[in-house]
C-alpha cells in the first residue's frame, strides 16, 4: 500500500479491517450457523458499536485485521456496556500480543466506567508464533483472568460462546458471571479431543468431551444453552436489564406488571400429601411480573430452580425447590448451583427469595463420595454472607439442614413466611416415627403396627403444626397461598433501605 | 433401544409398565422412593418395553438401570 496517497490508504486500511479475515473463512462461518463478529455486534447495541479502540492493531501486518478482536463500547436499553468479541475469521479467532492488549484494556475501561462487560468468545486459543509476547509476562493472557477476578462483583460481567473457548482461554467463561453457549458451536475444552488421543489415549469427539449441551447439562460450566446466536444475543441484553451497572447502584425498576393469569390458584396446585410431586414454576409464574422470569441454569441440577425475575417491576432472584425433580432433594450439583446464584444477586442488590419444598439433602455412600457436605456449606456460606433483603418462604416443608440452605430462621432472613400447612422439622413424619420407636414397632404384634404407626404418627404431626411454631416466633408470618403474591409486594416494598454493615474482617475462608 | 436409568438413588416403590406395553415419552415407568418422597421416572423415549430390570423394594443406586424401551 506504499504507493497509494495518504487518503486512499486510510480508506483501504480501514476496508481490510472492517472485512476481518479471508472470505473462506467467512464462508465456513456461514455454514455453521455464524454470523460475522462485527454483524453480532450490530444485533448486541440499540445502535451498533458507538466507539471502537485498536481498530488497527496489526494493519501493517496484512492478514491480521484488529488482530482478531474487536473491542468497544455500545449501547444496551440506552445503557453504556463494553464488548470485547472475537473475530473467528482472523486465524480462527486466535489470541496475538495485540489481541490480548486490547482485551486487557477494554477491561480496564469498563472498571474506570463502572459499567457492565460482554465477552463473545470464539477462539481456538492462543497464537503460538506469539507466545513469548501474549502469554507469561505481566500483561500477557494471565492478566485477562486476573482483571476478570477483580471486576468479579464490581460490574456484571456476561459471556457469550459462540465457537470454541480453548485450553487457557476457556477460563474467560469460568470466571464470567454467565455463561450462554449456542448448541453446536460453542464448546469449552482444556485439551482438544486430538490433544486427549495424543496425550492421554482417550478417543472422544467435540461435542462429548466440551460440548455446549454437556457443559450447560453436566458439567454446570455453562448456564444457558441456546439454539442460535440471536438467541443468545437476545438472553443477554434481557439478562442484563435484571442489574445495575456496577454494584454502587441498585438496578432499575421496570413498569409492575400482574402475575399471569391462571385456571387454578396456588392453594389449587399445591397437593395436600406432602410426599406427592407438583411443579415449582407453575408457582413462580404466579407470584412474579407476568413474563418476568429469566432463569439460569435450567438444564443443570434442576431439583434447585434460579432465576431472575421481577416483583412489582423489581428485580429479584429466586431459589426454588423443585419437587418434580428428584423429589427437590438437595444435592452437591444443587448447592453449588445456588451458591453462585445467591452470590450473584448478592453483589448487585438484587434481593433473595427463597422458596422451600425440600426434604433435605441427599443422603447415602454415593453422595457422601462426591462431598456433598462440603458442596453444601457452599450453599449455606453464601446465603450467610448475602446481605440483600431476603425472604423465606415455606412453600410445604423444610427438613433438617434443607431448613438451613433455604435461609431458614437462623440464617437472618428478614422474614420467615410458611404457608398453611407447611411443615418444619429435623425430618417428616414417617422418618421421625421411624428413628424413634423401630424397635419398639419390630417387637409388636404385626397387627397392632399399623395403628400405632398411624398415632405417633399425627402425634407427631401436631408437635410439628405451623401454627405451633408461630406460636414460639419461630416462623414470622402464616398465610394462606393465594396471598403470597401481595406478601412479597408488600415486604419487598418495605425492606428496600436495609443496611447491614459488613463483618470486621478481611473475608471469610469459603468452603469450595 | 434405550436403558431407562434412576436419576438418585432409592427403592423401586411401584413398576408401571410391564414386559410388552406400549409407551410414549414422557410416561412414568418406576416410581421410586427416595428421601421419604416419591420420585417418578419416566421414559424420554417410546416404544415397547423390552424389558423391566428393577422389582418392587429394589435398592438401586442413582444411574442404576430400570427399564429398557425399544
Amino acid at each position: 500500500m506504499t504507493n497509494l496517497s495518504v487518503e486512499n490508504k486510510h480508506k483501504a486500511y480501514e476496508a481490510a479491517i472492517k472485512k476481518g479475515g479471508k472470505e473462506k473463512y467467512h464462508a465456513k462461518n456461514k455454514e455453521q450457523g455464524k454470523l460475522f463478529v462485527r454483524e453480532r455486534l450490530e444485533l448486541l447495541f440499540d445502535e451498533g458499536l458507538l466507539v471502537e479502540d485498536g481498530a488497527f492493531a496489526n494493519v501493517l501486518s496484512g492478514d491480521l485485521p484488529a488482530d482478531g478482536v474487536v473491542t468497544g463500547i455500545g449501547k444496551i436499553h440506552g445503557r453504556t456496556v463494553c464488548v470485547m468479541a472475537n473475530d473467528s475469521t482472523v486465524k480462527a479467532g486466535s489470541w496475538g500480543a495485540h489481541t490480548v492488549e486490547k482485551i486487557i484494556r477494554i477491561q480496564e475501561m469498563a472498571e474506570k466506567l463502572g459499567v457492565p462487560i460482554l465477552y463473545l468468545v470464539d477462539s481456538a486459543g492462543a497464537r503460538i508464533t506469539d507466545q513469548i509476547e501474549m502469554f507469561p509476562g505481566r500483561r500477557g493472557a494471565g492478566r485477562i483472568f486476573y482483571n476478570q477476578v477483580r471486576l468479579s462483583g464490581k460490574i456484571p460481567q456476561i459471556c457469550l460462546l459462540f465457537g470454541p473457548s480453548a485450553a487457557g482461554g476457556a477460563y474467560i467463561p469460568a470466571f464470567c458471571d454467565v455463561v450462554v453457549m449456542v448448541e453446536g458451536n460453542a464448546s469449552m475444552y482444556l485439551g482438544s479431543p486430538r490433544m486427549a488421543e495424543m496425550v492421554i489415549g482417550e478417543k472422544v469427539d467435540l461435542e462429548t468431551m466440551g460440548g455446549a449441551r454437556m457443559h450447560c447439562t453436566i458439567s454446570g460450566c455453562g448456564d444457558v444453552l441456546v439454539k442460535t446466536e440471536e438467541e443468545a444475543i437476545d438472553y443477554a441484553r434481557r439478562y442484563i436489564s435484571y442489574f445495575p451497572d456496577n454494584f454502587k447502584i441498585k438496578p432499575n425498576i421496570e413498569t409492575p406488571k400482574v402475575p399471569a393469569n391462571f385456571e387454578k390458584t396456588l392453594d389449587e396446585i399445591i397437593p395436600k400429601n406432602q410426599n406427592a410431586a407438583f411443579n415449582m414454576y407453575d408457582l413462580i409464574d404466579r407470584i412474579i411480573d407476568e413474563g418476568s422470569f429469566c432463569e439460569v441454569k435450567k438444564l443443570f441440577a434442576a431439583e434447585i430452580i434460579t432465576g431472575l425475575a421481577r416483583i412489582n417491576g423489581q428485580s429479584v432472584g429466586i431459589i426454588a425447590n423443585q419437587p418434580r425433580v428428584k423429589g427437590g432433594v438437595l444435592f452437591h450439583d444443587s448447592a453449588d448451583k445456588a451458591a453462585k446464584f445467591i452470590s450473584l444477586c448478592d453483589a448487585f442488590h438484587i434481593p433473595l427469595i427463597f422458596l422451600a419444598d425440600v426434604p433435605g439433602f441427599m443422603i447415602g455412600t454415593q453422595v457422601e463420595k462426591l462431598g456433598i457436605i462440603r458442596h453444601g456449606a457452599k450453599m449455606i456460606f453464601a446465603m450467610s454472607e448475602a446481605t440483600v433483603p431476603k425472604i423465606s418462604v415455606i412453600v410445604r416443608k423444610a427438613y433438617g439442614a434443607g431448613l438451613y440452605a433455604m435461609a431458614g430462621p437462623a440464617f437472618e432472613p428478614d422474614v420467615c413466611i410458611a404457608l398453611t400447612g407447611a411443615q418444619i422439622a429435623v425430618m417428616g413424619p414417617e422418618a421421625a416415627v421411624n428413628a424413634v420407636y423401630a424397635n419398639k414397632i419390630a417387637d409388636m404384634p404385626k397387627e397392632e403396627q399399623a395403628s400405632f404407626i398411624e398415632n405417633k404418627r399425627n402425634e407427631y404431626r401436631e408437635e410439628i403444626d405451623i401454627y405451633k411454631l408461630a406460636s414460639e416466633l419461630i416462623i414470622d408470618e402464616v398465610i394462606e397461598p393465594n396471598k403470597l403474591r401481595e406478601a412479597l409486594e408488600r415486604r419487598l416494598d418495605v425492606y428496600k433501605s436495609k443496611q447491614v454493615d459488613r463483618v470486621d474482617k478481611k473475608h471469610g475462608v469459603r468452603p469450595v | 433401544m434405550t436403558i431407562i436409568k434412576a436419576d438418585m438413588a432409592g427403592t423401586v416403590w411401584k413398576v408401571l409398565v410391564q414386559e410388552g406395553d406400549i409407551v410414549e415419552a414422557g410416561q412414568d415407568v418406576v416410581i421410586l422412593e427416595s428421601m421419604k418422597m416419591e420420585i417418578p421416572i419416566a421414559t424420554e423415549v417410546g416404544g415397547t418395553v423390552k424389558r423391566v430390570i428393577v422389582a418392587e423394594g429394589d435398592f438401586i443406586n442413582s444411574e442404576a438401570d430400570l427399564v429398557e424401551i425399544e
